[in-house]
């Protein structure tokens, strides 16, 4: 492939066809196998969910009513194709902590909040990571530069579990800006803090790519030709520079949406925002199976997505990488 | 950690190329100061953690009812908790957990596992390598760190069954009280979390040596493939491992601290880090405490942020590209 194809883009381009096509048609293969393992997993686990359903009215008589209405009492492969069928389908099943609830209805609302709370977090990442990063490549060498790397590096390893109670006493008991818990939507002040437990963690990284991807462009002969031709410093850094380092960072966008469905167990958690990630934790502990299979897979699917998106667009930008 | 790795294997058998590399890396290594302060502080934090039976003023159980909910002063320098426990004794016991833990999914999963498979992977190619990287895919395909929760939340009981039958029928007692259960079960969530970034690294790694010259003339006069992966191979990926080891410590660590934070750690009346700053982050006891979050806190991102750091100065020295 290297050899023969170097340089024709034809050829390159049936070849990334090509590599697209066999990534997706892994998907469901890797999906399916995401699926047994979460499956099997939460079979293996202990507790009966049709205990932990009835609660004080279980009785032997009551429990193996409710197990044969559920289907639970048949056979574990029986089950788990029964489940995957459905999944197919765009049926996720009913949540057996919440009866009578479908799985979809409950987890949409979810993921929505936490879609939320992640872009607002992008906003800050992306509104601190890129101009931090463009500037620290035009001072290689000052002091600044490494050193705002560090900082960066600093914000990013505190544990939110530090972060978010911290933010909380200053910006609720001391302060009284933010009430403490809760959620109102993307124009509330009860977003402003988990906003940025989750999103100065990832200025770090923006930094370093956005800092990478411009030291990389302003050593490109295009641009020291703009310099020769007498443009101005300002127009060769917005029209020449910024322009073009801009393009691997836009691939990290593609994991940002598979944030949007992760959601954050810790930081859901503290504050009280009714999102995915504490859901999931939540369904975890009560052994919601159908739950904790939905919400595994989506998010796997996202993942999986978000990677080849992002593989896919580190190619499309850098042409010296080739498909195989 | 570099001299570590790079002794590890007897002079004569350490190939020239892995050694010189390394031991050039590390004199670089040492000119950054930064690399050298979080060496430091990595040494003080875990070696507190290690002696703390020694250096705790306390015992971590040791409750002072004359003390309730104390602010730092002289007596308890991090102040005590609900039950008037030395907060500053809690977090060295919790901080020993954490370095235990780390160090031994660290051990299995990244170095022992993760490297094996990497190298037999990428040497082997075929099916191996198709059935090892597949596996990883699968397991690297879950969202964030839910495999481990999962894996913690269900492993732990079942784990915890077997060894009760375990005593009951046999001389041994006293097994579940040690909390021996608890750190086999995070343990093997962890691992799972750990080796595929190690191995599809090492793989790589692995790939490009597997073509050049002094492996093929291995080959050539006739060395075993055990000798071609862990005198030629091994040692040449030495500093791929380190980085990946130095990187991946910050990322256990946090993850460590996450599942006793989510109670799926090590059980109380132990104290971990997790559980502190899941009762030192609750808004009733941030209201009338709030420096109950301050020594846990401190530690977890000490630990966190050294690694980090560490890592990130040593992949400069280490990647000739960047440099």
């Amino acid at each position: 492939m290297r050899g023969a194809a170097a340089g024709n883009k034809l050829a390159g381009s049936v070849a990334m066809w090509i590599y697209i096509a066999r990534r997706l048609a892994w998907l469901p293969f890797l999906l399916l196998a995401v699926s047994a393992v979460t499956f099997a997993l939460g079979r293996f686990g202990p507790g009966d969910p049709v205990v932990v359903m009835l609660g004080s009215r279980y009785t032997e008589e009551t429990g193996s009513r409710l197990r044969e209405q559920l289907g639970l009492n048949r056979n574990l492969a029986v089950q788990y194709g029964d489940y995957m069928w459905g999944f197919v389908r765009g049926d996720f099943g009913e949540s057996l902590r919440f009866r009578g609830r479908q799985v979809r209805e409950l987890i949409a609302p979810k993921m929505w909040v936490s879609a939320q709370l992640s872009a607002a977090a992008l906003v800050i990442s992306i509104g601190i990571g890129l101009p931090l990063g463009f500037y620290l490549a035009t001072r290689q060498g000052h002091w600044i530069d490494p050193a705002a790397v560090a900082a960066a590096l600093f914000a990013m390893s505190v544990p939110v579990m530090v972060t978010a109670p911290g933010l909380l006493w200053i910006g609720c008991l001391k302060l009284g800006w933010v009430p403490c818990s809760g959620w109102g939507g993307f124009f509330d002040t009860r977003i402003i803090i988990p906003a940025i437990v989750l999103g100065v963690p990832g200025i770090a990284g923006m930094t370093r790519l956005m800092r990478a991807s411009t030291l990389d462009v302003l050593g490109q002969d295009f641009v020291r030709t703009a310099r020769a031709k007498g443009l101005s410093e300002w127009s060769v850094s917005s029209r020449h520079v910024f322009q073009n380092a801009m393009l691997p960072v836009v691939t990290i966008l593609a994991f940002a949406a598979a944030g949007l469905i992760g959601g954050a167990f810790i930081t859901e958690t503290i504050l009280g925002i009714p999102g995915i990630g504490r859901f999931a934790v939540d369904s975890i502990f009560d052994r919601d199976y159908p739950v904790i299979m939905a919400i595994t897979l989506v998010g796997a699917l996202a993942f999986v997505l978000a990677n080849l998106l992002a593989d896919l667009s580190y190619a499309f930008v850098d042409p010296r990488i080739r498909f195989r | 950690m570099a001299t570590e790795a790079a002794t590890g294997l007897p002079d004569s058998r350490r190939s020239a190329a892995g050694s010189g590399h390394l031991s050039r890396a590390l004199r670089r290594l040492v000119r950054k100061k930064i690399a050298v302060a979080c060496i430091v502080v990595l040494v003080i934090v875990y070696a507190c953690g290690i002696f703390a039976e020694w250096i705790s003023p306390y015992g971590y159980n040791e409750q002072d009812y004359t003390a309730i909910l104390d602010a730092p002063d002289a007596g308890h320098w991090a102040g005590t908790d609900r039950t008037g426990r030395d907060v500053l004794t809690r977090t060295l016991w919790g901080v020993q957990n954490t370095v235990i833990l780390t160090a031994v999914a660290m051990l299995t999963g990244g170095i022992v596992l993760g490297v094996s498979l990497g190298l037999v992977s990428g040497y082997l190619g075929g099916r191996a390598d198709a059935v090892i990287m597949r596996t990883g895919e699968v397991f690297a395909s879950f969202p964030d760190i839910l495999l481990v929760i999962i894996l913690a939340a269900t492993l732990r009981p079942r784990i915890l069954d077997a060894v009760r039958w375990l005593e009951d029928n046999s001389a041994l007692d006293g097994l579940v009280r040690t909390g021996v259960v608890d750190y086999f079960v995070v343990s093997v969530a962890l691992v799972a979390f750990g080796w595929v970034g190690m191995a599809r690294l090492v793989r790589a790694q692995v790939l490009s040596l597997r073509e050049t010259d002094h492996v093929a003339a291995a080959r050539a006069i006739g060395a075993s493939t055990r000798r071609i992966l862990f005198v030629h191979l091994l040692p040449n990926s030495m500093s791929v491992i380190v980085v990946t080891v130095t990187m991946g410590m910050g990322a256990l660590t946090g993850t460590e601290i996450v599942l006793s934070w989510l109670g799926l750690g090590i059980q109380p009346p132990r104290p971990s880090l997790g559980t502190m700053l899941l009762t030192a982050g609750n808004i009733g006891t941030l209201r009338t405490a709030p420096w109950q979050l301050l020594a846990p806190g401190a530690a977890a991102f000490l630990m966190v942020v050294a690694w980090n750091l560490l890592g990130d100065a040593l992949g400069d020295v280490l990647n000739p590209r960047t440099r």
